[in-house]
């Protein structure tokens, strides 16, 4: 069962740098919410917080009716909440089936990270999944190389993979789309509006309105630290205030 | 399956090496061959450990003396308190690597918390501490040392109980290393290797398996240790806290492969000796540690993950020079381009 992620009044500041302004946020059990902004909006530094990579100010964070505020990203993880970063992370010198082994399995208890050898019929069924997983986003043919070898957009579809091999109640994706091929968005906007349909949640942070507005239910818009508009698509994209902050005279055309 | 007919093959292979290493003491009878021998097999263990730590996770250990030392000082200590003597003080050393296992849990504990530099610097620091603290406390005769027991095995074969010994060690923390290789644990260490917080935000429990990494290391280490005391037949600070020690160990890994399982033996099994015999060629004893500082600048400079993944490098750039040569199309090969390929696979 997928879970709804609420971050409620998050204040962050760096220094004298007010980086969120009580900002809320809902990502609803079962939709894609996006969330948009000009750099330095404050974006990632919601998603850090929602994920545990940073402590907030002030304001809390949901994962259904668990408040996860200031657990650690080991902990948030095992809530349920996976996500991707803007500069992807892999492990390049292990292989991409090997990356997909490493994240720690829900099913396999709170123990999962060490001991019982990877052995036996779990293990063989987890590199069963893995491999399905990679055939789903198109990168089975890369399992043996060496994560390192994969390129950009190869290494954004590994980390969605082996985001969702720990079957996350909520994904988290930190532009998806960035600085990558025009195919390869189109191929990951289908894999996640699938995945979505199978029930999954997600968070999206994207610079790419197309990607946004085509994929997601519920857009967030932040400016400077606030959160300025929340709805569909369509009402975000004709709010005055987005349009002024953010998409300019030139909206619609992507 | 081709993977099914290579593992059979590999698995002969070391069966067939490690007989030879079984009959080696049998046809060299030499007592100065044996000893090599018997120092090689005891650096293959720590080598092995030590790599299966530092070489998995990153995490470059230069104080494993504090474990080696460690287990050599219980082994002597024990054996005198508790009056084992002959082949008795073998069973000791299990022991003597459980002593230096608990050490390492609050040394880990501490120098776990930092990284690279910083923690390469902690692990000297925790070296100088043990070797000063060997120096000054009364349990281990300060700095004139105590002395383990002497066999009174037959002189023509009084090296051979060392020599299997050793054996013995050496497979045991060979096999440790490929077991971990293999498993989940083996790839959480690796993962850690490459990037410890992602690994930490995919819910892998860093610290536990950094220490765990740490404590089986020193376990095997402080056997190595007991067992090099008892052969060696002297225990003083200097010899066993020795920093020079703690470089040769990471020269040998470094020489073999790092993170690689055959590395650590192929390291050990060709400089430990190597250095031995500059040792009795040279009249001034530094002069084979002068040559090992070069051979560790030409490695680093050259080789700087290893005989055996840069060897592996050399080969296919070359293979694939000599394909392009053959289609007609000149291009200087580039070991660099493939560098990455090669790291990660297992031996």
């Amino acid at each position: 069962m997928t879970a709804t992620l609420r971050v409620e009044g998050i204040s962050k500041a760096f220094g004298g740098v007010h980086a969120l302004t009580e900002c809320t946020l809902t990502a609803r059990s079962g939709e894609i919410t996006g969330l948009i902004g000009p750099n330095g909006s404050g974006k990632t530094t919601l998603f850090n917080i929602a994920t545990g990579y940073e402590r907030p100010d002030s304001g809390r964070v949901f994962l259904g009716d668990r408040e996860i505020t200031g657990a650690s990203p080991q902990r948030v993880f095992g809530y349920g909440v996976g996500r991707t970063f803007q500069l992807t992370r892999i492990f390049p010198r292990l292989t991409v089936l090997e990356n997909m082994l490493v994240p720690a399995q829900h099913g396999a208890g709170k123990n999962g990270a060490a001991g019982n050898g990877g052995r036996g019929r779990a293990h063989r069924h987890l590199r069963e999944r893995a491999l399905e997983l990679l055939a789903f986003t198109g990168i089975a043919g890369h399992a043996e190389a060496l994560a390192g070898t994969l390129s950009y957009g190869q290494r954004k579809l590994l980390e969605l993979s082996y985001v969702l091999i720990a079957e996350p109640q909520v994904v988290l994706l930190d532009e998806p789309a960035g600085g990558v091929n025009p195919s390869l968005v189109n191929h990951l906007a289908e894999r996640i509006s699938e995945l979505n349909k199978q029930g999954r949640t997600f968070l999206v942070v994207e610079h790419n309105m197309e990607f946004v507005m085509s994929l997601c239910h519920q857009v967030t818009v932040l400016d400077y630290g606030t959160v300025i508009a929340t709805g569909s698509p369509a009402q975000v994209r004709d709010d005055q205030r987005v349009l002024d902050a953010y998409l300019g005279s030139g909206t619609g055309d992507g | 399956m081709k993977t099914g007919t290579r593992a059979v093959s590999q698995g002969a292979a070391v069966v067939v090496f490690v007989a030879a290493l079984a009959v080696f003491p049998l046809v060299f009878t030499n007592a100065t061959v044996t000893t090599f021998g018997i120092d090689a097999l005891i650096f293959v263990t720590v080598v092995s450990a030590w790599n299966f730590f530092s070489g998995y996770s990153g995490y470059l250990s230069l104080g494993h003396a504090v474990f080696y030392g460690t287990g050599g000082y219980f082994l002597v200590i024990a054996a005198r308190d508790w009056n084992f003597a002959g082949s008795g003080v073998f069973w000791l050393l299990p022991l003597a690597g459980l002593v230096a296992a608990i050490i390492a849990v609050p040394v880990g504990l501490v120098a776990l918390r930092v990284r690279r530099h910083t923690f390469v610097v902690m692990t000297i620091a925790f070296f100088f501490i043990a070797q000063l603290a060997a120096t000054n406390l009364g349990v281990t005769g300060g700095s004139s040392g105590l002395l383990p027991p002497i066999p009174n095995w037959a002189p023509g074969t009084f090296n051979n109980p060392f020599y299997y010994a050793a054996l013995v060690m050496g497979v045991l923390a060979v096999a440790a290393s490929w077991l971990i290789r293999r498993s989940r644990f083996g790839l959480q260490l690796r993962a850690i290797r490459d990037d410890e917080d992602r690994a930490a935000g995919l819910g892998v429990r860093t610290m536990p398996v950094k220490l765990t990494a740490l404590v089986l290391s020193a376990f095997f280490t402080g056997m190595a240790g007991g067992l090099w005391v008892y052969f060696i037949g002297d225990a003083v600070p200097q010899f066993v806290f020795d920093p020079l020690f703690d470089l040769a160990v990471v020269l040998m890994a470094f020489f073999g492969g790092l993170g690689t399982i055959a590395g650590p033996v192929l390291g050990a099994l060709i400089l430990e000796p190597a250095q031995q015999w500059f040792a009795l060629e040279e009249a001034n004893s530094y002069g084979s540690e002068i040559l090992f500082g070069l051979l560790f600048l030409v490695i680093i400079l050259f080789l700087p993950r290893g005989v055996l993944p840069t060897g592996e490098e050399y080969l296919t750039a070359g293979r694939a020079w000599l394909t392009r040569r053959r289609s007609g199309t000149q291009s200087v090969p580039a070991p660099a381009n493939v560098s990455t390929q090669a790291e990660g696979s297992s031996r």
